[in-house]
């Protein structure tokens, strides 16, 4: 830690940059864990789809106090959460009836209380009022995401046409959970499925096999840990080089250690092969292992270029293509799930990475197309693009930059590793099939990116 | 032997000089890596294991339960037994045929066998009139007698005594034995360098294609075997000074091991509990043998493997010819040489009571992914290491390969033993 950094986090240093406005960040609500206060389930219409979503999830919920006058009424005591069912909202003049829900309960809400809005996508056919509403909805989610305090976040989630409560079940849970701590102003799509589930499982993932690469370390090895707990078998994978703290994730975790080059001809066949030992397919592949070697583009030579495109997206189709390979023993499963990580420096653009930049949006261009040529086997395919996560990576950026970093997203402050990990154990628990094609970013609504 | 043994797995941290990057490192902290990478690579993380045994040759005094602590501070289960075995540089070794011989007995299912040793944390003793003058004090009942006992310390006392790697009975290192054995056998300083180059080309070629990525977990940062010279030759080694048998040796510190730190260890099982563990077998151990010679009475002090492997071979009905790949441990260049030439000595094979020589390998068959040179040889870690890089090279070739290890020890011992692919 720099003199400054010390300074920085001094008794005086805090009082200094409380009163120039870099106050205390809020601590984040985390783990399976609802909100306290009530959650108020607010209806536009004859939608049962959330109401239903909710009594599986085994949570009560509360009518919403309306805002019909000047004088915004309010909530007796602070509320958890507000869902909306909006999935009846066609016309622009029916986007008064959020409105009138959102207001009191935004001045309502507690610390790392949840604001969900549950609607129908655009782009179905439905006309174009009710695309351009679509639309507006993310505009709204966006907008309430910033303006909310105290860790509290908003999310938009897209249900399409024909979607269950049980195909919904997981999304609502994950939401409204400290699971999605540093996943604010997003919103994605959940589609119909034959997702046979009717509650949230405390371990989704008991006895299924895991293949997590780069798991030696930082996110990787929270993602192992995660889904260890979620009561997945976990293969940490990591170069023979980080052996020695891979070692310990995979005893910490019961799981087992491959040290593994990801960018090997044979890393696939060695993986399956590892997994085939077993006896057993894999059901969740997470492809977390990155590097970077950052330089402005006019000092990118082909060397800086080649081993990050190659580690971080190349690598990782090479892989699926082994493990997608129904006679390849100890591939990937039926119902399978395949993880990319992405980054918002893919998404956005970031000085100095256009390497990085080009593999990482490239995993999110990857997921996306990959998605529908797998939901026949019922394979979902999904990304998640993290922001500023405090690791020993991002430690290494210089402190008053890593403050700037930290501060610009609307929870003002750099996510966990977990934060990533838990996004991803919501994407490969088995009651997410309908959840595929997406980028969930982990990033606290960073300021910059899609 | 009534259950087959198979060895399912191994692990070690690359070994590395003495007073290298494991200097502060202690036994018992190199054990619990190597332990703790082969319970991650095996999954064993929380498994009570039936029998953990290891040993080290030069040893702090309460070492005594080392194995057994360190098997605490792993990742496996505080259930799991263990003791200490301990037969110099083939302590690896006998701790597999421990492990083996018990598997193979019923007695237990599955097992870890290991072996550790540090250079650089050897213990330092007192000298022995001050160790005396200590305890005596000790007993001592009265501050009277304690303070005329401490009187009779004198200044030559308090010199402290590293452990010397001599012979008791003879009072010569090994290397200063190795000479004479050099010597007898007429092995020239161009073959041991030689075979000292083939080493470590052999090993970087295998750490090349990656053959230690499930052999190894590197530890305090060392990836790879620090001894390891890929680009070392025969005329680079033939311009190092002699180090053993006067200014005319031929033994250098190329082409002899270095004082070495790091551990080893091995996973045994029955092939039933190796399947229900989900782990390939690699290989069997099929039988082993242990032997002595009378070097106090002038007999070579590393030779002591040859009359073993003969008698092991005409046990087991097979010959030379048989076996696909020999792991003769490079104590020095020389001990290979000698061995080889002692093999094929008619006399020499007779004297030991063997009907005749046990004949002449095909060197390409010989140490394929190096050995101790290169690698180091810390001592007790050595039998460990090559257990099952020999297994994996056995499995690589198929089933029913045959693999030869010979190991010399100090007290003029040997062991061999003998596995076979599945």
């Amino acid at each position: 830690m720099s003199a400054l950094e010390k300074a920085f986090y001094s008794p005086v240093g805090r009082k200094v940059a409380a009163k120039a406005g870099l106050a205390e960040p809020p601590r984040l609500r985390r783990g399976r864990t609802f909100p306290h206060g009530a959650i108020v389930l607010a209806p536009l219409g004859g939608s049962t789809l959330v109401a239903d979503t909710l009594t599986m999830l085994g949570r009560a919920y509360e009518s919403p106090v309306i805002d019909t006058g000047d004088d915004a009424p309010g909530y007796g005591d602070r509320i958890g959460a507000l869902v909306v069912d909006a999935t009846d909202v066609r016309t622009a003049a029916e986007l008064e009836g959020l409105r009138a829900v959102l207001r009191p309960a935004v001045r309502g809400i507690e610390r790392s209380g949840r604001i969900v809005v549950v609607a129908r996508p655009g782009g179905t056919g439905a006309g174009w009022e009710a695309d351009a509403v679509a639309r507006g909805l993310d505009g709204i989610n966006r907008t309430v995401a910033k303006e909310l305090r105290g860790g509290a976040t908003a999310t938009l989630v897209y249900a399409h046409e024909g979607v269950t409560p049980g195909d919904l079940l997981s999304t609502l849970g994950f939401v409204l959970q400290g699971r999605s701590a540093f996943v604010d102003g997003q919103s994605w799509h959940v589609r119909p499925a034959a997702t046979a589930v009717d509650e949230l499982a405390e371990r989704p993932l008991e006895g299924k096999v895991c293949v997590v690469t780069g798991a030696a370390r930082g996110i990787g090895a929270a993602i192992a840990r995660t889904l260890a707990r979620d009561g997945a078998i976990i293969v940490a994978v990591d170069i023979p080089a980080a052996g020695e703290s891979l070692a310990a994730v995979a005893n910490e975790v019961g799981g087992t250690a491959l040290q593994l080059d990801i960018t090997a001809d044979d890393a696939g066949a060695r993986i399956a092969a590892h997994v085939a030992a077993r006896g057993v397919r894999i059901h969740a592949m997470v492809h977390n292992a990155g590097i970077t070697r950052d330089k402005m583009l006019v000092n990118t030579d082909a060397a800086r270029w080649g081993s990050v495109v190659d580690v971080n997206l190349a690598a990782q189709m090479r892989i699926n293509e082994v493990l997608l390979d129904s006679a390849v023993e100890g591939g990937l499963a039926d119902d399978g799930r395949i993880i990319g990580v992405a980054s918002t420096s893919g998404l956005a653009g970031n000085k100095g990475q256009t390497n990085y930049a080009a593999s990482k949006a490239g995993v999110a261009g990857l997921v996306i197309s990959m998605a529908p040529d797998l939901a026949e086997r019922g394979i979902t395919v999904n990304a998640v693009a993290p922001g500023f996560i405090e690791t020993d990576m991002t430690a290494r950026i210089p402190f008053v930059q890593r403050e700037v970093f930290r501060r610009s997203n609307s929870l003002s402050q750099g996510g966990s590793p977990v934060d990533v990990a838990e996004t991803i154990g919501y994407l490969v628990d088995p009651a997410s099939q309908g959840v595929t094609g997406q980028v969930v970013r982990v990033c606290g609504q960073n300021l910059v990116g899609a | 032997m009534h259950h087959k043994v198979v060895v399912v797995g191994g692990n070690r941290i690359p070994f590395a000089k003495a007073g290298g990057p494991y200097a502060q490192a202690s036994n018992h902290d190199m054990l619990t890596a190597a332990l703790d990478g082969l319970v991650a690579r095996t999954g064993l993380s929380g498994a009570r294991v039936g029998e953990v045994a290891g040993g080290a040759v030069l040893k702090h005094p309460n070492d005594f339960n080392l194995t057994r602590e360190a098997v605490l501070s792993s990742a496996l289960a505080p259930e799991t037994p263990a003791c200490d075995l301990q037969q110099a540089c083939a302590t690896g070794l006998e701790t597999t045929m421990y492990i083996a011989n018990k598997i193979a007995l019923g007695q237990l299912d599955h097992g870890i066998a290991a072996g550790v040793d540090s250079a650089s944390d050897a213990p330092i003793a007192v000298s022995d009139p001050l160790r005396r003058i200590l305890l005596e004090a000790s007993r001592a009942r009265s501050a009277k007698q304690r303070l005329a006992a401490f009187a009779k310390i004198r200044p030559s006392h308090l010199a402290p005594l590293a452990p010397r790697v001599a012979e008791p009975r003879t009072g010569l290192s090994m290397g200063e034995h190795q000479a004479v054995t050099t010597t007898r056998w007429g092995i020239d300083r161009e073959a041991q360098d030689l075979l000292a180059a083939a080493s470590h080309h052999r090993l970087a070629e295998a750490w090349d294609r990656g053959f230690f990525d499930d052999l190894v977990t590197p530890y305090l940062g060392v990836t790879k075997d620090a001894l390891l010279r890929p680009d070392t030759s025969v005329e680079k080694l033939g311009g190092l000074k002699p180090a053993f048998g006067g200014p005319d040796g031929s033994m250098t510190a190329g082409n002899s091991t270095a004082l070495s730190d790091g551990a080893a260890a091995v996973l045994l099982a029955t092939e039933e509990w190796a399947a229900e563990h989900h782990l390939t077998p690699w290989a069997r151990i099929v039988d082993a043998e242990v032997a002595a010679v009378d070097h106090p009475g002038g007999a070579d002090l590393l030779l002591a493997p040859v009359g073993a492997t003969g008698r092991l071979l005409a046990r087991q009905g097979l010959t030379v010819d048989d076996i696909d790949l020999f792991e003769i441990h490079e104590a020095f260049a020389s001990t290979v040489l000698a061995t080889l030439a002692a093999w094929q000595d008619e006399d020499y094979c007779r004297s030991l009571g063997l009907d005749g020589p046990i004949g002449s390998l095909d060197r390409e068959k010989l140490n394929v992914a190096g050995s101790s040179l290169a690698v180091g040889h810390p001592f007790a870690a050595t039998g460990a290491r090559i257990v099952p890089s020999l297994a994996k090279l056995l499995h690589e070739r198929g089933p029913g390969s045959r693999g030869l290890i010979s190991v010399c020890a100090a007290g003029g011992q040997g062991v061999v033993a003998l596995l076979e692919a599945v």
